[in-house]
């Protein structure tokens, strides 16, 4: 049985003042506000207005996914808090950070298995869905004897970038799923995800001129599970389905909303009607 | 991963210039209708009155000119549209169709007062048979596809043109806004329509501009940006005449890119959408995740056969 529930990313206000409370709750409702194509400069320009709120809201709000390439394995790995010590960070593929780093953090070797498997078999799965793209996967220990899971996706859609069918002049797609994974306990686990994903798209035609969509939504799904066929494949359904859910939210609800709001301010014109001059 | 105890950068305090511009940013960036609720939590985060003051100062009238917001009038003779093609001075727009100006309050967003026109804000009565007759049409359009649409005709260049003999120009502005918070949306149409008056060629040269905006934001946040340019002509007649040609032509282009807008919204599902990602893989079956065996062997395969896909 899947259990979604929606959270704004689950802020945690224990011990925090009524003040603070005020103007991460206003911090938030501005990104809320913002162009989404816009929501690097937004933070950017919370982030020094507010900067003792710095790791709140970095930790609340997501930007587009940065890339790097690894030249050792050739191939480009993303960018994400989750695999950075500093100012260097780690690649899946070679597992080294770049730029080099001394006395860094790594997973434990048993983990690192499980990273590179996951690695690999997400790839599949990113080109099963996306046709293209880059995928990375992070695993870290944490302090309650379970660990934490980060898979990432970056998609460029545009014609000039994997769009198949050449339909976008623009197309970008993140997807961030963090996946708590809790200790083993009687062969069962509790698995908490929580996922983003970031969109724009864009057309430039004849007949709809230029036409722009973008957003992001941010969702949480909890299950308990047996271990039996793995933690990967657990891991795996929920992201799957998860992310699936998005996608015919994102389409569906957000954008249908959006077009619900045009044919408000004109309704589709049954008869087109012409007035011809009195003469 | 970042440690708990990384030190942050050392900060330095922002200038009173640098969090003005700031404050101007988010202001200017508010969707169509929001500017207030983005000037409340804006105030929160500044904590500054004083920045926060200058920076509205100068932001809402810009952002009320580009919106093109609609002020009712206190003489309850309509509205007026705040706009470049309508301002007389910074706080003064013209309502051409009641001959009145009217004095704004840019930061409340309200008509504070009107006073009648002047002869020389006003066009010559040449000019005014053809606004007014433009006017007219305009309002009968927009009356019948804009459930809450408003116009204004104004007149940009020639306004005291006697007679036939020189050109003029007018702009046809429609605008419609919608804002429902308890349903987290807004959104909202601009139409500008520049009409170029030829007298030599006997022409009209007809340009527009459509900018259409929707903003949903119930957990989450996605936006809707659509602006088209049209251009289209047609033959430089009597007031009466031009008013229905010129009705006519942007009801037409209108009503065409309203449903291409349709058509747009209908390919995302399936054509759009899947440039960013399927709604399920080409074999339309969810993700064998339990088969590890066989994807060492499909992508052996896949490697074999040269499948990019």
């Amino acid at each position: 049985m899947v259990i979604i529930s929606c959270l704004n990313g689950g802020i945690d206000f224990s011990g925090v003042r009524a003040e603070r409370f005020e103007e991460m709750e206003a911090a938030l409702g501005l990104l809320r506000r913002m162009p989404p194509k816009q929501s690097e400069t937004a933070l950017s320009a919370l982030l020094s207005l507010i900067p003792q709120h710095s790791s709140d809201l970095l930790s609340q709000v997501d930007l587009p996914l940065q890339v790097l390439r690894d030249t050792e394995s050739g191939k480009d790995f993303i960018l994400c808090e989750y695999n950075r010590d500093a100012d260097s960070y780690r690649s899946p593929w070679s597992n080294k950070y770049l730029p080099p780093l001394e006395d860094a953090l790594y997973p434990s070797s048993e983990l690192r298995k499980l990273e590179v498997e996951a690695n690999d078999i997400f790839a599949i799965y990113r080109d099963q869905y996306y046709e293209g793209g880059i995928s990375s996967v992070y695993m870290w220990e944490d302090d309650n004897e379970g660990f934490v899971a980060c898979f990432l996706i970056k998609k460029d859609g545009s014609k000039s970038g994997h769009g198949r069918r050449g339909c976008l002049e623009e197309g970008a797609w993140d997807a961030i799923h963090v996946i708590q994974v809790g200790p083993e306990e009687e062969e069962m686990a509790h698995y908490c995800l929580t996922s983003t994903i970031m969109l724009s798209l864009a057309t430039d035609d004849e007949s709809s001129g230029k036409f722009g969509l973008s957003g992001s939504i941010r969702r949480q799904m909890k299950m308990d599970l047996t271990v039996a066929e793995g933690h990967l494949c657990n891991m795996g359904r929920m992201i799957e389905e998860l992310e699936g859910k998005l996608r015919n939210s994102l389409d569906q609800v957000y954008f249908g909303k959006t077009r619900e709001m045009v044919c408000t301010l004109r309704p589709p014109a049954e008869i087109v009607q012409m007035r011809l001059p009195d003469t | 991963m970042a440690g708990e105890e990384d030190e942050l950068p050392e900060e330095t305090e922002l200038s009173y210039d640098q969090k003005k511009e700031i404050a101007k940013w988010f202001l200017l960036n508010a969707p169509a209708g929001e500017i207030n609720y983005v000037a409340k939590d804006l105030k929160a985060v500044l904590s500054d009155e004083e920045v926060y003051n200058e920076a509205a100062m100068e932001a809402f009238p810009v952002y009320n000119k580009s919106h093109m917001i609609c002020l009712e009038m206190p003489s309850r003779d309509g509205d007026v549209i705040v706009s470049s093609y309508s301002e007389i001075a910074e706080n003064e727009y013209i309502d051409p169709r009641t001959a009145q100006v009217a004095i704004v309050d840019h930061v409340k967003q309200i008509c504070t007062k009107v006073r009648p026109a002047n002869d020389e804000e006003l066009p010559s009565l040449y000019i005014e048979e053809y606004r007014n007759a433009l006017d007219a049409e305009i309002q009968r359009y927009v009356s019948e596809s804009y459930p809450k649409g408003i116009s204004a005709v104004n007149c940009v260049k020639g306004k005291d043109t006697e007679g036939p003999g020189s050109d003029f120009e007018f702009v046809v502005i429609i605008t419609a806004m919608r804002l429902s918070p308890q349903n987290f949306c807004s959104g909202s149409w601009r139409s500008v329509w520049n009409i170029d008056f030829q007298d030599e060629s006997q022409v009209l040269d007809i340009k527009g501009k459509l900018q259409v905006g929707a903003h949903y934001f119930e957990e989450g946040n996605v936006e809707l940006d659509a602006k088209k340019d049209f251009q289209d002509s047609t033959i430089f007649q009597s007031a009466d005449d031009c008013a229905i040609a010129i009705a006519n032509i942007i009801r037409h282009h209108e009503t065409e890119y309203l449903a291409a807008l349709e058509v747009a919204y209908s390919k995302l599902p399936d054509n759009t959408f899947k440039d960013l990602r399927r709604k399920l893989p080409v074999t339309r079956t969810l993700f064998p995740w339990q088969n590890t065996l066989q994807f060492s062997l499909t992508r052996e395969v896949e490697k074999e056969l040269g499948l990019g896909k």
